[in-house]
């Protein structure tokens, strides 16, 4: 499985999902530059975390118009797969290639410690090594995580399996609407989420929690 | 031509520094204070000579940058 890491000035976890890549298929991602115009040839793309351009203006909302971004729409549009975790899921939003918006935590600080995830639709590339209701450790660290939708993207995005983790039963960190901490796109192709399941693939890092989010990616283009 | 740009948050959207504000103005021992909304201002300085067009140009950049119209209203004034 080929893949690439878009770096925008500010990102600060491509070399964190870049080594989680590394560790779960063994090969090392394309490192694409936000200024490009053009995506290499692979089979995911990655948005990572970070404060692309400092947050200015809206959390991901610059990088989401960047020059690669253009490509990256299209590239999801052809059903290709794109993870944006944390800044890279706020990005995803402002491009409009997920719904809704993620803002300033309800608690108003910012939040860096461990969640646990409860995963709720297991029916994407993303999630196939996840059974529903599996509940897993995984990092956070955000300050913009309230992930808001109106009503009827709220009850779109429930009703056609497309929230694919929440924050488990009373452990929310953030106010997001119905304790969303990940969404799919209408193909399931995007996923969007703040939760890291990058720094949680070794036992160094204190547990292996988040590699089967790799590995169901994995697999995925293994069974294909 | 000048243009002065205000992006709010829609009404039902929750905001935390508004309310974290408003504590803080109870705080001061500002009494009567129902609630406080944060927003944006930018102002903008155009080349353009017709404020029709400024305005048009301005909803454009509203649209696509300026808010996000997920959670947030814009007004634009021509000074």
């Amino acid at each position: 499985m080929k893949s690439a890491v878009i770096v925008f000035p500010g990102s600060n976890r491509d070399h964190d999902i870049a080594h989680a890549l590394k560790t779960v298929t063994g090969q090392d991602p394309v490192s694409v530059w936000h200024a490009d115009t053009a995506l290499p040839d692979v089979d995911l793309v990655v948005l990572p975390g970070g404060f692309s351009y400092g947050d200015y203006l809206r959390s991901g909302a610059i990088a989401a118009r960047a020059p690669i971004m253009r490509a990256v729409a299209e590239f999801a549009a052809s059903g290709r797969l794109v993870l944006g975790v944390c800044n890279g899921f706020q990005m995803l939003t402002e491009a409009g290639l997920l719904p809704g918006a993620l803002m300033r935590n309800k608690g108003l600080t910012f939040v860096c410690r461990e969640v646990l995830l409860e995963t709720v639709s297991t029916d994407s590339p993303f999630t196939r090594n996840f059974a529903k209701g599996d509940v897993w450790r995984c990092p956070i660290a955000h300050h913009d995580g309230n992930y808001f939708a109106n009503a009827d993207t709220l009850a779109r995005l429930e009703d056609t399996g497309r929230v694919a983790f929440r924050y488990a039963r009373d452990t929310n960190p953030n106010g997001s609407i119905n304790d969303i901490a990940g969404i799919l796109n209408e193909g399931g192709n995007v996923l969007g989420m703040m939760p890291h399941p990058e720094n949680l693939v070794e036992r160094l890092q204190g547990g292996t929690d988040g590699r089967r989010l790799f590995e169901s990616i994995a697999g995925a283009f293994a069974a294909a | 031509m000048k243009a002065r740009v205000t992006v709010t948050l829609k009404t039902g959207v929750l905001d935390p520094q508004g309310k974290a504000i408003e504590g803080g103005l109870a705080a001061l021992g500002f009494a009567g204070v129902d609630s406080v909304r944060q927003g944006k201002v930018f102002d903008v300085e155009l080349n353009a000579t017709d404020a029709g067009a400024a305005r048009a140009s301005l909803e454009d950049m509203c649209e696509k940058l300026l808010a996000n119209t997920v959670i947030e209203n814009y007004a634009i004034e021509i000074l």
